[in-house]
């Protein structure tokens, strides 16, 4: 049976009877049923699928999306305060340029010779996130943030030999869900809880963890789940080290053009999510991972992603590119290489790198001192506001930050009145705590617009 | 202004206009660009960033977490920057621009450009996952409806689109057989994991980094699994078998009701990696197979584009006992709305950020939804023949062989081997490769370990008008021709590309390596200045 038979469609160009009929007298065939002969009856789906019938037309399938998509409103719409782990910054016209160019956006795994292009921009992103990070290797970008903050562990634990992880900083519960699943096997996790009054790690009670001893690594994460950059995140590093441990930071790469990167107070291996350098919000489908690390063979050897080197061609003066110790690889080793390695989330790399170059030490600077300068600012307002503390006074704050409502009403039904004002934000993170993000995009005003909202509900 | 000429006459021989070569003549685009280091000069500017208002205090950084050298990016104007990246895509051969089918395995289609235009779209690129869930119907119906999609497609009774990619689903299917096993107290017991040689590499390293011990099957004499190897390697440590099916090779494995049959009697869960779902879409399942978890790599089989490399988007699909450890959260429908549900105690917890990879999961829904039934299954039947009339044509050619399954069809690819060619002329399946990219087409060799000699394997999938065979199978012929008749050409390939051979020597070598612009210049300028 040849269900399909007078079905042409623009995406199936031999799906014209006559191609299919010559094609087919070329091979010898009778039919194409010839080349299932090995699929037995048995296992036969002997129906049509059952699926909505095609919006053939590309003018149907358009506007039926257009009514899908008409019941979203986006953050363009209104004014949104939300953050925690997916960030609202300008995306600049020229990253969308580039990534949406057909030749990177529909290549894959080319060799160098005929996609010299991708390697490059690669490279160059490697390289730009290198300078950000002041350490000599990062990774082609794993899926999200959150894989390689799993991963990172999991090097860390295969230097160390060791088995504790311990995690000193306030961490996101979906980050924590997944490090420890993708640890299990060879890791236990510990969360040494945070010091309650200043939302940063505690000291003490992690120099008790590490007196236990067989800890591979300590964690932290530069801002926190709460938003803060601790402190003391350069006495972790002392911490870790002195008990033979590494010390893995995950951080914003939004926020090293003004605060120190991980590797300056003593980071072994730094992570993160690049989703805020250039990577749309896309409902939280645009975050993609890096890793860096000091050049330590032991250190390179751990790594399972793709990491794309510079080398020499056959002609002088040309800049080459291949893979850098391919044998690490699953793709080389199968389950003898390190964990594995797959399609990922290349092409965010690519316009990450974009972004980087467009911005530079200035305005990377710039972007970092004006958000600094709003969580601050939004910080203030807020803690005017009659029904609501925040917390954690003296920290230093990036982007994110958390209230208390202490008016009496929960958390939800105030992020459900802001909604009813046009204005996205407040997400719960207790019954009556949540969390706000305000980025450069904002302005004072819309800061004020929030303040006066909030004054109006809270109580 | 040049003087004005009366034409001179024309004789109809001088105006003969030649029809165009056999074979396309090609040059890649070769900027000579340099590393985006070496452009640009101080205090350039490609965007700028919006300031706080005059009357916002600046924040101070406490001295240690201060940064204290401004990092050594580039400064470039923004021409510059767009200019440079976009000679870079002009040395980039993406699938739009050529006939992809040497990328066997990955399942090269055309990606519509109007499911690009939805993503595109602030309403999708522009939504936050925190927002609340009426603000989101839209996206979440989506994501709802390619999930029932997807049920129907593999016959599986639950779908979770959470994973990022093939391998990140094929580890979430891990994962979950993990946790069943974790929750029937068996784990320790089940602590094997059978594959096959010829799946991808990921099954083997999935398993293996969720703890599992991995055992390979190798083909028997015609290519297809071995049946005594896996009645063997069954028994009470069995967690689960992982499997492809097709396999790599584009040979259906006829038995596979029967492998299922033999690790469900051992107490095994088995698990079907339909990376090559393409070529069975709508002709056999997952369901009727038997098999209790499947995955699917939505940027292969539902055509979003690969992207260099991802981002890309997997989907699970499990069966009624295995839904209690889909990712969290899944999407649920009421009749009237949807939402999120995080309340799954049993779940293996989040597997990503958020959902998904939405923007693909948007386009693989807008895919389906304008083909139907019908048009997956001319998808599947079209590449099918497409298949076996390219197989037609290049087995054609002196030194390709098509080993196993002798007089079997293949379904969706077919890996090839070379041996014979490079018996003869001492080229290898790579060179093959650096020469195809002269004719202004990408081909790869295979994955390792090569268990067929010198190995190619070609998808053509159903996106390639018999023409684009035709001229592919050309290309190859013609350097087959070459290899026998002037080996260097071949040899000292590619000719046309953007570059000429890397030596890779340096890659290995920790003394040399270079990941970055600042390992560069330390290791191989000696920190010489620009």
């Amino acid at each position: 049976m040849t269900s399909s038979e007078n079905f042409v469609h623009p995406y199936i160009p031999n799906s014209v009877p006559s191609v299919r009929q010559a094609m087919l007298e070329e091979i010898g065939a009778a039919s194409i049923e010839d080349f299932y002969a090995d699929i037995p009856a048995g296992i036969r789906l002997h129906r049509p699928l059952d699926l909505p019938a095609p919006l053939r037309s590309e003018a149907e399938l358009t506007r039926h999306m257009e009514e899908l998509l008409a019941r979203n409103t986006s953050t363009r719409q209104v004014l949104s305060f939300l953050g925690s782990g997916c960030y609202q910054h300008h995306v600049p016209a020229v990253v969308d340029e580039v990534v949406n160019r057909s030749e990177f956006l529909t290549a894959y795994a080319g060799e160098p010779y005929e996609d010299h292009g991708r390697f490059q921009a690669l490279w160059e992103y490697q390289s730009m996130m290198a300078e950000l990070l002041d350490v000599e290797v990062v990774n082609v970008p794993v899926y999200d943030g959150f894989q390689a903050a799993g991963t990172a562990l999991r090097m860390a634990g295969r230097v160390t030999g060791r088995r504790r992880v311990l995690v000193a900083t306030a961490i996101d519960a979906d980050k924590l869900s997944r490090i420890r699943d993708y640890v299990r096997p060879d890791h236990d996790v510990t969360v040494v809880p945070v010091d309650p009054e200043t939302g940063s790690a505690d000291l003490d009670a992690l120099h008790q963890e590490l007196a236990a001893g067989d800890t591979a690594a300590v964690y932290a994460d530069a801002p926190s789940a709460l938003g803060i950059v601790d402190s003391s995140l350069p006495r972790l590093a002392e911490l870790a080290h002195g008990a033979g441990a590494l010390y893995v930071v995950g951080c914003n790469p939004l926020t090293l053009g003004v605060l120190a990167p991980p590797s300056a107070y003593g980071a072994d291996i730094a992570c993160g999510d690049i989703q805020p350098l250039g990577i749309h919000q896309s409902f939280g489908g645009g975050n993609a991972g890096f890793i860096a690390t000091r050049d330590e063979e032991r250190l390179v050897a751990e790594y399972p992603s793709r990491l794309f080197g510079l080398a020499p061609t056959s002609v002088e003066g040309e800049y080459g590119f291949g893979d850098v110790a391919h044998e690490r690889t699953s793709f080389a080793l199968r389950e003898e290489g390190k964990e594995w390695v797959g399609t990922a989330a290349a092409l965010h790399g690519i316009g990450a790198g974009v972004y980087l170059a467009l911005m530079g030490p200035r305005g990377m600077r710039e972007i970092g001192d004006t958000i600094l300068a709003h969580t601050a600012y939004a910080r203030q307002c807020l803690a005017q506001v009659p029904g609501i503390e925040v917390p954690y006074g003296d920290a230093l704050h990036f982007a994110d930050f958390t209230v208390r409502y202490t008016g009496g009403r929960t958390a939800a039904e105030i992020r459900a009145d802001l909604k009813e004002r046009g204005i996205y934000g407040s997400v719960p993170t207790g019954e009556h705590e949540a969390a706000f993000c305000v980025t450069e995009v904002h302005s004072k005003a819309d800061i004020d617009r929030l303040a006066a909202a909030l004054e109006e509900i809270v109580k | 202004m040049t003087a004005h000429h009366a034409p001179a006459p024309v004789s109809p021989e001088d105006a003969r206009i030649a029809p165009k070569p056999r074979l396309r003549r090609f040059q890649q685009a070769s900027w000579d660009e340099k590393l985006i280091f070496e452009l640009g000069s101080p205090g350039e500017r490609g965007v700028l960033v919006p300031a706080p208002d005059p009357s916002i205090a600046p924040v101070e950084i406490p001295p240690t977490l201060r940064r204290a050298a401004p990092p050594a990016l580039p400064e470039m104007s923004q021409q510059q920057v767009l200019r440079h990246y976009l000679r870079l895509s002009q040395e980039n051969l993406g699938a739009d621009l050529n006939i992809d089918v040497g990328q066997g395995t990955c399942t090269m289609k055309y990606s519509p450009k109007v499911n690009d235009q939805f993503v595109r779209d602030p309403r999708i690129a522009a939504l936050h996952p925190l927002q609340d869930e009426d603000t989101v119907q839209g996206v979440l119906g989506i994501i709802h409806s390619l999930e029932l999609l997807l049920k129907e497609i593999s016959g599986m009774d639950r779908v979770s689109l959470q994973p990022a990619a093939g391998s990140a689903a094929i580890y979430t299917n891990v994962a979950m057989i993990r946790a069943y096993f974790a929750a029937r107290g068996e784990l320790e017991q089940r602590d094997e994991v059978i594959t096959t040689i010829f799946s991808h590499p990921s099954n083997a390293a999935c398993a293996k980094t969720a703890g599992f011990k991995v055992i390979t099957l190798h083909p028997d004499a015609d290519g297809y699994p071995d049946i005594e190897a896996l009645k063997a390697a069954v028994g009470p440590r069995t967690a689960a078998l992982l499997i492809t099916n097709p396999e790599d090779t584009g040979i259906y494995n006829p038995r596979i009701e029967e492998f299922v049959r033999i690790v469900h009697e051992a107490g095994g869960l088995c698990s079907y990696d339909q990376a090559n779902a393409n070529g069975i879409l709508g002709i056999t399942r997952a369901r009727e197979a038997g098999f209790d978890l499947c995955h699917f790599n939505l940027h292969k089989t539902f055509s979003t584009p690969h992207a260099c490399g991802g981002p890309a988007a997997g989907a699970c699909a499990v069966r009624e006992e295995l839904a209690p450890y889909l990712p969290r959260p899944t999407v649920e429908f009421d009749g009237e709305r949807y939402r999120l549900d995080d309340d799954r105690p049993e779940s293996i917890g989040k597997m990503r950020p958020f959902y998904g990879v939405v923007p693909n999961l948007v386009r693989a829904y807008a895919w389906i939804m304008s083909l139907g039934a019908e048009g997956l299954r001319s998808a599947a039947e079209t590449a099918v023949l497409n298949n076996n009339y390219l197989l037609h044509k290049v087995r054609q050619i002196p030194g390709v062989s098509v080993p196993y399954a002798q007089g079997r069809p293949r379904v969706e690819q077919v890996r090839y081997s070379w041996q014979k060619l490079h018996e003869d002329t001492g080229l290898h399946s790579e060179d093959i490769g650096l020469r195809a990219a002269d004719f202004g087409t990408h081909y790869w060799t295979s994955h390792h370990p090569y268990l067929v000699p010198e190995p190619m394997t070609l998808e053509p999938t159903e996106s390639y008008t018999r023409d684009d065979l035709d001229e592919y199978a050309a290309i190859l012929a013609e350097i087959a021709r070459e290899a026998y008749e002037s080996p260097d050409t071949v040899r000292t390939a590619p000719h046309r590309s953007t570059i000429h051979r890397v030596r890779p020597e340096t890659l290995d070598d920790p003394a040399t390596w270079a990941v970055s612009w600042r390992a560069y210049r330390r290791k191989i300028l000696g920190g010489a200045a620009r």
